[in-house]
């Protein structure tokens, strides 16, 4: 078995009594693409940092052309020929491209050694990084300062940075979470190329669609224990699913039960400079409207400006025929508008606060008793809203830090529905969540739907604005070029919108 | 890491409990009633101003022209507390006014400038300097009433009033802090700011609070030293800020927002106040003694990074 490049043996690791990982195996062919899945908590990462050694595992091997790698650390083990790139790419934004490739190897490239090995050679780093990015095909210039690129550009640096390594193993983790489609092409034909020139790609993603498009084979994981290995070719979306969440979910997308009421939110001619101008929508209770684009089609602006997060230039936005006049966050949550972040870190949650004080946040005039906090309200309305919401935490008083992202997604939206909202904006509302999880947050979305309110959703993801919306809405740099109903919307009319 | 961010929490208590062990078993003096009464003297003045700064951090700022605050608000008081002129409140609110306008004008500018606090305090510990030798023409403010000076030299039933000052003040913060709406948005807007906007909370008005309290527990802090020492001295409070600062800091909060307590402050405050009340008995020089602060400011710094790590 000479064309497997590495071979993962019987790994287990345990956290504090808890095995996060449980006799796995994993094999990886030279040149191939194997796409490892699970969902939040299947032991991914855990995996993963054994990989490049950062986490040294209780029993097993990992064994890269038949030398076991366990015991080495991430240094070690990048030198050997494993390389990431991490799904928060880590960069130093004030140096150059070039400087960032080659950062921490200064001396190897510089060649020099005694007391000169301490002297910066950027001519001779500038020239290796312009030949390494001239030959992955790739337009950014060495010298260009790293803040200045674009997220897509810096995952193509941090490539360049593991082939530099001479990596004989990439690990992508989620490389596609903030990238645009035409990104995303660029990248898939640099991962065929790196194929072509017999390096592996370990690849994780939670889009099932890019899944299939680039990968050779799939690995699962469930709850820490290796579920199987199939060639993608015998697999589909709905084998796959079944698989990963260990059942099968016949309907992923929930159907209305009530009717479409009153309009609640009209947008006229809404327009912010250079972000996006004439947008004109409105959304009825009972009713979800997808707001579909590419990225920077200017959906997210679009969200913010509703909610009172940028000012906008031109237009009206009215609630219930009123305008909006303050166009602060405050003033829509008064007004009963709800907004949960695509940025669930920046604008979602305070980390260091319990999940009782993020989830009370933005009602805390229902807890006022005198001049202070009623705890016994708050407390009781957490428990009920851990409760509906199915939230796994360990109590009231743990910090949303520790939760998983699904969770962590779930206390933000218990945050807005505790405002009592009539309009709920999601931006990417299952982005980075499993898709268990994902099928409950559908679900729950739905029902709010059936309860009265009107949500608009904003996604990327095509079959969930497909499956969820009444009403899809397509913007296209900045401009609305299609609203669509139900009926007549598909994947190839909406991209067709999208880019036009 | 659980262990070490429990260590982080409790270790202060701890360090304060063992140290005070300490100094009773070998200092029979230490643990004497007129002893603990002095140390309570003279840390309520300090206590005072860190309470203040520690609203101010947990926001996410930092506050340095306490000790600038200090000797406006004493001077401005000392002017109304001649014997036989205005009545006690006169003095007394001029102070307390002066400090909450000074600490709102700080307020203002970080809100409406986008100025780090940073600097717009370094500059405002400046103006203010600048403002007490101009209030006071550069001369000590002399000859104060009898009812003025008790506030920082006299006692209840054996009591020092400034340590009974203190105790009212660390309860009133307390409860600001923790049973208050205005302390649950404190801590959130140095928790995540764009978090807080997001969830409908006034920033700026909170900003405008937290500096305009610890503009007030200034001016406390400045009368209870222009009574104590009988005269509002322009120059008064330079390095208080500091101090402040290393007792909240001490305490537990970090200086990246978003926590801290009261009680943690207050026990920073006495920390500082006991080791050098210690070092005077153990006769050991102020040089040596400041040499020990810094030790231990550090120290407490790297058990709160420890706590922290994940």
């Amino acid at each position: 078995m000479s064309d497997y490049i590495l071979r993962v043996r019987e790994i287990s690791k345990s956290f504090s009594g808890v095995k996060a990982l449980d006799n796995i195996h994993f094999d990886l062919k030279k040149g191939e693409v194997h796409a490892l899945m699970g969902e939040n908590g299947a032991g991914k990462s855990t995996f993963m940092k054994i990989l490049i050694g950062l986490v040294s595992p209780d029993s097993g091997e990992v064994l890269l052309e038949n030398e076991n790698l366990v015991g080495n650390n991430v240094n070690e083990t990048l030198k050997k020929g494993i390389s990431m790139i991490h799904q928060e790419i880590l960069i130093i934004p004030e140096l150059t491209v070039a400087q960032n490739i080659f950062l921490g190897r200064e001396r190897e490239v510089s060649g020099k050694s005694g007391l000169l090995s301490g002297w910066l050679n950027d001519s001779e780093i500038n020239q290796q990084a312009a030949a390494l990015l001239d030959r992955m095909g790739v337009n950014i210039a060495p010298k260009a300062k790293m803040k200045h690129l674009s997220v897509a550009q810096m995952q193509m640096v941090e490539i360049a940075k593991a082939i530099s390594n001479n990596a004989k193993v990439i690990i992508m983790d989620e490389p596609t979470s903030a990238i645009s489609d035409k990104e995303v092409a660029t990248l898939f034909g640099i991962i065929r190329d790196l194929k072509a020139q017999g390096v592996s790609i370990i690849y994780i993603s939670h889009k099932m669609d890019e899944i299939f498009r680039i990968s050779n084979t799939i690995t699962v994981l469930r709850d820490g224990k290796y579920i199987g290995t199939k060639s993608a070719a015998e697999l589909d979306q709905h084998a796959l699913i079944a698989m990963m969440v260990g059942r099968e979910i016949d309907q992923m997308f929930p159907e209305a039960t009530q009717p479409v009421g009153k309009e609640v939110l009209s947008v006229r001619n809404l327009g912010r400079t250079g972000k996006f101008s004439g947008i004109s929508f409105n959304v009825k209770s009972g009713e979800i409207l997808g707001l579909a684009g590419l990225m920077g089609a200017g959906r997210t602006e679009i969200a913010r400006a509703i909610f009172g997060l940028d000012k906008w230039d031109e237009g009206e936005i009215t609630v219930k025929e009123s305008p909006l006049r303050a166009r602060t966050p405050r003033e829509a949550i008064g007004r009963g508008i709800g907004y949960v972040s695509e940025d669930r870190k920046g604008l979602g949650f305070i980390p260091r606060m319990s999940v009782k004080d993020n989830i009370t946040l933005s009602s805390m005039s229902n807890h006022r008793k005198g001049g202070f906090i009623d705890t016994h309200s708050e407390q009781s309305v957490t428990e009920k809203m851990i409760a509906d919401l199915k939230i796994k935490t360990a109590g009231t008083g743990q910090h949303v830090t520790y939760l998983s992202g699904g969770n962590q997604q779930k206390v933000v939206i218990g945050k807005v529905l505790l405002a009592s909202p009539e309009i709920i904006i999601l931006d990417e509302p299952t982005r980075g969540v499993d898709v268990g999880a994902k099928f409950e947050i559908y679900k729950l979305i739905r029902s709010l739907a059936d309860r009265g309110m009107a949500i608009i959703m904003i996604s990327s993801e095509l079959p969930e604005i497909l499956g969820m919306s009444d009403r899809i809405l397509v913007l296209s740099k900045g401009k609305q070029t299609a609203l669509l109903s139900k009926v007549e919307a598909t994947q190839e009319l909406i991209m067709r919108y999208a880019v036009a | 890491m659980n262990r070490f961010s429990k260590l982080g929490q409790y270790g202060i208590f701890l360090a304060f409990a063992l140290i005070c062990l300490v100094l009773a078993l070998s200092t029979p003096k230490f643990f004497t009633i007129s002893n603990l009464l002095i140390i309570g003297n003279q840390v309520s003045i300090n206590a005072l101003l860190a309470f203040g700064v520690t609203f101010v951090i947990i926001t996410g700022g930092i506050d340095l022209s306490l000790g600038s605050m200090v000797a406006v608000t004493g001077v401005a008081a000392a002017s109304f507390a001649h014997p036989d002129t205005y009545p006690l409140v006169v003095p007394l609110l001029i102070g307390l006014g002066a400090g909450s306008a000074m600490g709102a004008f700080n307020g203002l500018v970080i809100t409406k400038s986008k100025v780090p606090p940073f600097i717009v305090t370094l500059g405002t510990m400046t103006i203010g300097r600048g403002l007490a030798l101009i209030l006071s023409k550069g001369r000590p403010v002399s000859n104060l009433s009898d009812e003025f000076n008790f506030i920082g030299g006299g006692n209840i039933a054996g009591i020092p009033f400034p340590i009974i000052i203190l105790l009212v003040a660390f309860a009133i913060c307390s409860i600001v802090l923790n049973k208050t709406i205005l302390g649950r948005y404190m801590y959130a807007v140095g928790g995540n700011e764009p978090a807080a906007r997001a969830s409908g909370i006034r920033v700026n008005r909170v900003k405008m609070w937290v500096y305009t309290i610890c503009g007030l527990l200034s001016a406390l802090g400045g009368i209870l030293l222009t009574s104590r020492i009988t005269t509002g001295q322009p120059n008064a409070g330079a390095g208080f800020e500091l101090d402040a600062i290393a007792a909240a800091i001490i305490g537990g909060t970090s200086t990246s927002g978003g926590t801290g307590t009261m009680t943690g402050t207050l026990i920073g405050a006495l920390l500082i106040g006991v080791i050098s009340n210690s070092l005077d008995l153990l006769n050991v020089t102020s040089y040596y003694q400041q040499v020990v602060m810094g030790v231990i400011i550090i120290g407490a710094v790297v058990l709160d990074g420890l706590g922290k790590k994940d």
